[in-house]
């Protein structure tokens, strides 16, 4: 069997994998968005005890590899007594990571809209939170979209770290052909085409969607 | 904490700190790596010939970054036994993601290259340096400097990839790490934690020594303007 | 040697399309200061640029001392060495200090010991009136200061034509004056030097002669007096008139 013939055979099996790859991302990178906004909310505009919570937070995920991340949830709850889920491990890990990052791409977009912004609003006799809610929060998610579509494109990628807590994503099924069929090499090379294809794809998707929502005036100098 | 996690503790950290070792060597490794291949690669792609750089740099600069790092892992171990020469884990392991970091890299270093004005180049010129020394004395020392902050956040995203290295049977941490969960059962939320608190350390001492790097280097007066906003972006 | 520094013989080139110098001659003698005069966009700088090959012709000769710089055989390095040139916004090693701006060219092309190019570099620092700022980086030294050090870079190299590219353009009006001393006393002095300048007045104290370029061409060259009293051609006395308008004629 030739490579073409090779790659034309494992492709159900590995696109099967690829829908999971592309799950957990959708998943991970929802919980992240929730999760980065109100720590970056805390960040910009909490007391002092929240802002270090918070600032701890991001800096101990950030100061640590996804891997150790995911190794703790997934073989380590266990020994307080909570079992997870590979599926489950993999998108509460990720999305808590990605958390983190996102958090610092919010807080750099909402110190990115102008001070005089928060100051117009409280004028025209805003709450605080309503002035965040329908003035700074829509200006800073235009701000950010760069970052962010970078944030999900490398989601994607690290997505493949879930195969190390046994998820059955896109890196474990091609583990799985090529423990029986020992073409090892050649399955990765269809696997690495296959994210090669997604991460263009997105960035060409991401880059048309951050042209037809951008504000002009509202573009956050090159990141 | 039980005392008897904490004898645990003490008898692992002499082979945590092997796997410490190990992590920082590959960490060097995927550095050195990069910024051998990383600098050629951003020059060749500012000043060089046009076609080379659409054709050769920016597809190996494209597909370096696009595909994740633990498939490229894969594809170097297990891609050098198919062809023959068989590498070790710890060998394939610096290759790929030294090749990796070198397309980071790169792009750090041409965004740095093209933040310096044209004047400098062409004032560098016009005292007679050939195109090679005015690189080598006016835009690399500048380049350098500028590459620091941005060459920070490559160090921590390395030094945090070299754990996957695991995954083809490097002793790193995070293998040593595992080991220990192995012997000892039930210990793995405790191991993992200490290994977690290395990494955290190795991260935090390099920024601070990048930091004090930039700080004893930085230009007086320039750098406020020029230097690049310190990237917050992962890679 | 003859008297004649640079010539330069039907110089033309474009950019995408768009000719910007379409065969301009002339020639400056040793010990002359000849100033270009212009409206912008008109291929000043880029007649500059062209006579030390910055941006090589893309037709014509120039000739530096008798040899013909063009003439793809040379060592342009060589040849740049020993033309200084000016930049409107100075363009100073920014990571280097005022003095090693001064010593690089000293050091790196021409192969000097460190020592003596050191000496050197504060002579020339010294003319500038610069000397206590040798330490100093670019970033911390006003416009004028910055343009200063960039003449005594070009000075450093001993060089037989300095070029000037809007020397002054890019300056705080209240900082021109002490560059424009400077250039003055090297004019008194006999350095060669071609100027591209809005300065009138400069213009019409220092230079032996002014060309008006206009379009890619030389309408006009004569000495100030015959250009500001008794221009030739009606283009080059309505520009006179309206940039002494603009500018003034403070340096009279």
């Amino acid at each position: 069997m030739n490579f073409f013939e090779l790659a034309w055979n494992i492709l159900p099996a590995l696109l099967k994998g690829t829908v999971v790859t592309l799950e957990i991302t959708g998943v991970s990178i929802s919980i992240g968005f929730i999760l980065g906004i109100l720590l970056a909310l805390g960040r910009v505009y909490g007391n002092k005890f929240i802002y270090l919570l918070t600032t701890t937070y991001v800096e101990i995920i950030r100061g640590t590899p996804l891997l150790t991340q995911l190794f703790l949830l997934y073989f380590g709850l266990p020994s307080i007594g909570v079992m997870l889920s590979p599926l489950l491990a993999a998108v509460i890990g990720m999305g808590l990571n990605s958390g983190a990052y996102q958090a610092e791409y919010f807080r750099g977009a909402i110190q990115a809209v102008k001070s005089g912004q928060m100051i117009a609003a409280r004028s025209v006799g805003m709450s605080k939170f309503k002035a965040v809610r329908y003035i700074i929060l829509p200006q800073m998610l235009r701000i950010v979209i760069p970052s962010w579509s970078n944030e999900l494109i490398y989601l994607v990628k690290y997505s493949s770290l879930a195969y190390m807590i046994q998820a059955p994503e896109l890196m474990a099924e091609g583990r799985l052909i090529a423990s029986r069929n020992f073409r090892t090499f050649e399955v990765f090379l269809v696997v690495a085409f296959i994210y090669l294809v997604i991460v263009l794809i997105l960035s060409k998707v991401l880059d048309i969607l951050e042209k037809q929502i951008r504000i002009p005036g509202l573009e956050m100098q090159a990141v | 904490m039980p005392i008897d996690k904490l004898i645990l503790i003490w008898q692992s950290f002499p082979s945590l700190l092997k796997g410490t070792l190990v992590t920082i060597e590959l960490t060097a490794g995927f550095l050195s790596l990069g910024l051998i291949l990383g600098i050629p690669l951003a020059f060749g792609e500012v000043y060089g010939n046009k076609f080379v750089s659409a054709m050769i740099i920016s597809p190996f600069v494209k597909i370096f970054r696009a595909i994740p790092a633990l498939v490229l892992l894969f594809l170097f171990f297990f891609g050098s036994a198919s062809f023959g020469f068989e590498l070790s884990a710890f060998t394939a392991a610096i290759l790929a993601i030294g090749f990796r970091s070198s397309a980071y890299q790169s792009q750090i270093f041409r965004g740095a290259i093209q933040s310096i004005g044209v004047g400098q180049m062409m004032a560098a010129r016009s005292i007679g340096m050939s195109k090679l020394k005015a690189v080598q004395h006016i835009i690399l020392p500048q380049a350098l400097r500028l590459s620091i902050p941005p060459w920070t956040n490559e160090y921590a995203g390395v030094l945090k990839d070299s754990s996957l290295a695991y995954a083809v049977g490097v002793t790193e941490l995070m293998r040593q790490g595992r080991y220990i969960v192995a012997r000892t059962f039930g210990n793995a939320l405790l191991v993992y934690f200490v290994c977690a608190v290395i990494y955290f350390i190795l991260v935090y001492s390099g920024n601070k020594f990048l930091g004090f790097l930039e700080e004893k280097y930085k230009i007086p007066g320039y750098e406020i303007k020029k230097r690049p906003r310190k990237s917050l972006e992962r890679i | 040697m003859s008297g004649i520094v640079l010539k330069a013989e039907n110089i033309h080139k474009s950019y995408g399309g768009l000719s910007v110098l379409r065969g301009i001659s002339f020639e400056v003698k040793r010990g002359e200061t000849k100033v270009i005069i212009g409206p912008s966009g008109t291929g000043k700088s880029t007649l500059l640029r062209c006579i030390n090959q910055l941006s090589p012709p893309d037709k014509g000769r120039v000739w530096l001392d008798g040899v013909e710089i063009t003439d793809p055989k040379v060592d342009i390095n060589k040849v740049r060495s020993s033309i200084g040139m000016v930049f409107q916004d100075f363009n100073l090693f920014a990571h280097l200090p005022v003095l090693d701006n001064v010593r690089i060219g000293l050091t790196k092309v021409k192969g000097m010991e460190k020592k003596e190019a050191t000496d050197l570099a504060m002579e020339e620092l010294q003319r500038v009136g610069l000397r206590d700022k040798a330490s100093s980086y670019p970033a911390e030294l006003s416009g004028g200061q910055q343009q200063r050090v960039s003449i005594a870079r070009a000075l450093a190299m001993n060089p037989k034509l300095i070029l000037f590219d809007e020397p002054t353009s890019a300056l705080d009006p209240e900082l021109i004056g002490e560059v424009l001393n400077v250039m003055i006393n090297l004019a008194k002095e006999g350095m060669t030097m071609l100027v591209v300048s809005h300065e009138m007045g400069f213009a019409r104290s220092v230079a032996n002669e002014i060309i008006f370029m206009e379009h890619g061409v030389i309408v006009e060259e004569g000495p100030p007096q015959q250009l500001f009293s008794n221009p030739k051609h009606k283009r080059t006395g309505e520009f006179l008139h309206k940039i002494t308008e603009l500018y003034g004629e403070s340096e009279k």
